[in-house]
């Protein structure tokens, strides 16, 4: 897809739990990621952000360098 | 009617009641029936079918016939038995000599106006006048038209002199599916009652008076097409002669058995009786033990299912090595083993994931499931999605993060109990008609209405039915709305807290109460952003929390957008709040689009989600599939269609296997999905017709109807149905066996012999269906999941002591405005919609007569929009968006607001969905139809983008003659 659909996608997430109560919301950004996008989606946002990842809110930042943590482990 | 072979299905005169046993003694009998039955369902009951005419047992007595007569010990005279209540002790004599004499002289002069012409009348076997004729034991008629005194009947066109006759009226054959012969009607008011009480149109009426009174449709000059008449088909069911005929019985003749089976249009699913005439399908009538639908239908369900033998239907599978070739016709080995070579070729050349599936919500639950599990046990991926992605994704997600599942709460029978309802982005009297019919009978009855979307639907305002509040929204802006209605009953205390308390999550209500209080949410704050009026909000507000049961029910105007997911929460914050949950006549009630949604859904559709809603990074669940199929399940989730969609453009999706779904028609960019299709190698469509998804197909598989093969549909209401075959497959092979032999050419090793082996391996892998199978659905009819040892009966209504994940949780929602904005060039908000005679992208309802209702998408637009842009009625026009544009033709009305158009999506040389772009809902992907930036202006014609699309179309339509 394209760079700047997947900022969107991703964005739009960020936004939704930006609003929600609590100090744990890049987690559930990721969780909701590695919930619903498969995985070379999640590769395309890995390559993106380690190219930068303009455009990407902070907390989609966040959220991918858990996954990127998470995966690693696996 | 009369009955074929069914059981129980017998006319009990009047409608059943709830009430105190009453004993009474008929015909020597004691017979206890609840007060306020009448005397004529007493004896019914007791076995004693007492004449009647007029008396119907879904229409409220009307006293009008006088044939059901009969004597009371105690009282004067002969009262009428279907309008008197039973009372204790009460002794009624059914036969006397007295009323048998009454009867047989009413019936005479029935029969003095009504033509005898019994042996080649289309009701003749099926007539309730010929019955009574004969239990009556009525031998002749001693009325003659007095000499001199002209023709007094209604049946004859000429007297024998050839001079006309003025009380004849020649026959309306206006309407493609019945005809009304005035010639035949006895007046007994059936189908004036039918259209008013049952369907609530208010079409029919009776004209004149005594012995001018004559049924009528519309006003002066109508005919049944003219008129107001949806075609339900009430007025014909009610009929008790042949004046209201179904055309296929006078062309085919009377039906001799009849099969019980569910509709495959919308997600009501109603049940009917398939009648068959030998192995013909004469008639199709909705049946009244049905539990959805309570015996009523609308115009397609009733009689646009003549697309099974449409000429355009494909009956032999066909191949193409590109689709730039012809299609050539070929035997289904070669077929089937051509499909497993290519999709088995592109994993061993592009990955394992490389290939993926489309499952359909017209298909039965088997067929589903099967198709799924081709995916994730035979491709050996999660890459399998449902066309409910692009409908009702965000309700799945929303009500399975408030309430812990993702369905709605009630059975249809709840909304006999509201009191008020509020319909946010639904039109039920166009998409889900028969449950309409059922509300607006509630609303008759005094319930209120509230209603929030964005068009004047007919649910505001229509015969009888008016709703309280209409918030007109502008598309988008659904949030702020639901948030403001939450923000009223927050800060003005009308929240149901001993209800909130016992069943919610109290921390996270504290806090939600803390966001919406604020100032930001008010209705005043978010009328500019809404449209909506703050005071008529406030007051919507304040009746919901305050008027009794209150039911929420909601449809695509809700999911299809950028903050779907986050409308279904409000929506059920909006019912926790209120405490209107766990009990009948209140609820959160998604109307699903197509029939099979909820169950395609629950089958395990979703690339994330196993059947049951069970995601597959969980090991205990894939061990139980795993178990159960022999193979290892992927742990990561699939594609979903727009990301498959995004992966063929992008060169790593490259097979797919879409069964029942037209995703080139009813997705949205319309150009994104053709790129996409046009990216890969190989393409299985696996459909009744030659759809716009085959135009870039490489395989046709050709499907089979529901009329054609056994299985289960699950409607709105979580109800499973069965579907029964009443003919065998036209194409050879129903769905499912399709599906399996495709599985097994890529060397499944699959043996199912029945839909309901598959339904025990659904069964035995899925806890909420732990108890279905065929048995228990004969016996019952249907049963609504969860279905398992807790609830052995299945479960009508849900979340009565507790919610399914515990405590009920509510979820900020806060308003986001969609990236589609308008500006100077995009000025005006297009948004989509359905129409009552047409279903989804219309390739079934199109290939029937009813078209004649609606042959063409329109756009609908304000007289101020139009005239500001030099646009009149009927004018073609250029609608154009970001994404793309068309043309058609519009349509002035008020219905809209200015600034908003509106169209249908029904036909594909409109292309609603060029004009549609690629945004969606933030958590699911579900696309948002009902919002695009449009500007609107004159045009010649059709544009360059529908004139190569259909070139393309015709291009890649050609079939090669079979070779001799």
């Amino acid at each position: 897809m394209s760079p700047e659909k997947m900022v969107h996608m991703a964005n739009q997430i960020a936004t939704f739990f930006k609003t929600q109560p609590g100090s744990d919301r890049s987690t559930r950004v990721a969780a909701h990621l590695t919930d619903y996008w498969e995985p070379r989606m999640l590769e395309q946002l890995h390559s993106y952000v380690a190219t930068g990842g303009k455009g990407l809110d902070d907390l989609v930042i966040a959220a991918e360098a858990e996954i990127a943590v998470t995966r690693a482990s696996v | 009617m009369k009955d074929f072979i069914i059981p129980n299905d017998r006319d009990m005169g009047t409608p059943a009641k709830q009430g105190a046993p009453v004993t009474l003694e008929i015909d020597g009998m004691a017979v206890t029936v609840p007060e306020g039955t009448s005397v004529l369902r007493a004896a019914a009951e007791a076995g004693v079918q007492i004449p009647k005419l007029c008396a119907s047992d879904n229409l409220e007595a009307f006293g009008s016939c006088r044939l059901c007569v009969v004597e009371i010990e105690g009282r004067r005279g002969t009262p009428a038995s279907c309008t008197t209540p039973v009372t204790p002790g009460m002794v009624v004599h059914t036969g006397s000599s007295k009323v048998r004499k009454i009867r047989k002289g009413v019936m005479e002069l029935y029969i003095s106006d009504h033509p005898l012409d019994c042996l080649t009348c289309s009701a003749n076997g099926d007539c309730e006048l010929q019955d009574m004729a004969g239990a009556v034991g009525l031998r002749d008629v001693r009325y003659e038209a007095p000499e001199n005194g002209g023709m007094v009947n209604h049946f004859e066109a000429r007297n024998t002199s050839g001079e006309t006759n003025p009380e004849w009226l020649p026959k309306d054959d206006s309407n493609p599916y019945f005809s009304y012969d005035p010639s035949k009607c006895i007046v007994c008011n059936r189908c004036v009652r039918a259209c008013e009480e049952v369907q609530g149109t208010f079409a029919l009426t009776i004209q004149g008076r005594g012995f001018d009174s004559r049924v009528s449709a519309g006003n002066a000059g109508d005919d049944f097409l003219a008129s107001d008449c949806v075609s339900c088909g009430a007025c014909v069911q009610a009929c008790p002669t042949a004046t209201l005929q179904e055309k296929s019985i006078i062309e085919l003749g009377t039906p001799d058995r009849s099969v019980i089976t569910t509709c495959a249009y919308c997600g009501v699913g109603c049940s009917f009786k398939a009648e068959m005439n030998g192995d013909t399908l004469v008639r199709m009538t909705p049946y009244k033990h049905g539990k959805a639908n309570r015996g009523h239908s609308c115009v397609k369900g009733r009689f646009a299912y003549g697309y099974a033998h449409h000429q355009d239907r494909i009956l032999k599978p066909m191949i193409r090595d590109r689709i730039t070739d012809p299609w050539r016709e070929v035997e289904w080995d070669e077929a089937l083993s051509f499909a497993a070579t290519r999709m088995r070729g592109l994993q061993e050349k592009y990955g394992k994931k490389s290939i993926g599936v489309i499952t359909s919500s017209r298909c039965t639950n088997e067929e589903t499931y099967l198709v799924q599990k081709l995916a994730r046990a035979v491709f050996g991926n999660n890459n399998t999605d449902t066309c409910a992605r692009v409908c009702h994704s965000p309700t799945g997600y929303g009500l399975g993060q408030t309430f812990g599942t993702s369905a709605g709460t009630q059975d249809f029978d709840s909304v006999e109990h509201t009191d008020v309802v509020v319909v946010i982005g639904a039109n039920p009297t166009d998409g889900h008609p028969v449950f309409a019919s059922r509300l607006k009978k509630r609303l008759r009855e005094g319930a209120k209405l509230i209603v929030v979307d964005p068009r004047r639907i007919d649910l505001v305002k229509s015969a009888h039915v008016a709703a309280s509040h209409h918030l007109p929204l502008r598309p988008g802006t659904n949030v702020a709305v639901v948030s403001a209605l939450a923000h009223v009953i927050v800060t003005e205390g009308l929240m149901n807290e001993e209800f909130i308390r016992e069943r919610c999550d109290w921390d996270e209500f504290q806090h939600y109460a803390d966001f919406i209080s604020n100032p930001r949410h008010s209705p005043e704050a978010t009328a500019m952003l809404t449209g909506v009026d703050p005071a008529e909000l406030r007051k919507a507000a304040r009746l919901f929390a305050t008027g009794g049961n209150g039911s929420i029910y909601y449809g695509l105007g809700v999911t299809e957008h950028s903050q779907g997911s986050t409308t279904v929460m409000g929506i059920a914050n909006l019912a926790m709040l209120t405490g209107n949950m766990g009990r009948p006549g209140v609820g959160v009630n998604p109307l699903r689009g197509q029939n099979n949604v909820q169950g395609a859904c629950d089958m395990g559709s979703f690339p994330h989600e196993l059947p049951g809603y069970r995601h597959v990074k969980g090991p205990e669940v894939r061990k139980v599939f795993e178990e159960a199929w022999g193979v290892q399940i992927d742990a990561e989730p699939g594609l979903r269609i727009p990301n498959m969609l995004d992966a063929a453009v992008d060169g790593t999706f490259k097979g797919l296997y879409c069964q029942g779904e037209d995703i080139l028609q009813s997705d949205p960019d319309t150009k994104h999905v053709a790129a996409g299709l046009a990216a890969m190698e190989c393409v299985i469509v696996h459909d009744l017709f030659l759809n716009e998804t085959a135009n870039y197909a490489h395989v046709f598989l050709p499907g089979s109807t529901f009329l054609e093969k056994d299985g289960t549909f699950t409607n709105a209401e979580r109800r499973i149905n069965r579907v029964r075959k009443v003919i065998p497959p036209l194409n050879g092979y129903a769905d499912w066996e399709i599906t399996q032999m495709l599985a097994n050419a890529m060397g499944a090793g699959w043996s199912y012999a029945h839909p309901a082996r598959i339904m025990e391996e659904i069964a035995a892998t899925t806890p909420s269906f732990a108890g279905v199978d065929y048995a228990l659905l004969e016996e019952k009819g249907s049963v609504q999941w969860p279905c398992n040892e807790a609830h052995p009966e299945g479960t009508p209504l849900m979340h009565v002591d507790g919610f399914m994940r515990g405590k009920g949780r509510f979820i900020v929602t806060e308003y986001v405005g969609t990236d589609e904005k308008t500006g100077p060039r995009f000025p005006l908000l297009l948004t989509t919609g359905r129409i009552l005679s047409q279903y989804n992208v219309g390739a079934q309802t199109r290939r029937t007569d009813n078209v004649i209702w609606h042959e063409e998408d329109l756009l609908e637009i304000h007289p101020h929009d139009a005239e500001v842009r030099g646009l009149k009625e009927g004018d073609w026009v250029r609608l154009a968006s970001r994404a793309g544009e068309t043309t058609l033709r519009a349509k002035l009305t008020d219905r809209v607001s200015p600034g908003v158009v509106y169209t249908t999506f029904h036909h594909p040389d409109t292309q609603a969905n060029v004009i549609t772009t690629d945004y969606s809902d933030w958590a699911t992907n579900c696309p948002e139809y009902k919002v695009t930036a449009v500007q609107i202006n004159l045009s010649n014609g059709p544009t360059d983008w529908q004139e190569d699309y259909a070139a393309q179309a015709a291009q890649a339509r050609r079939i090669l003659p079979a070779a001799e």
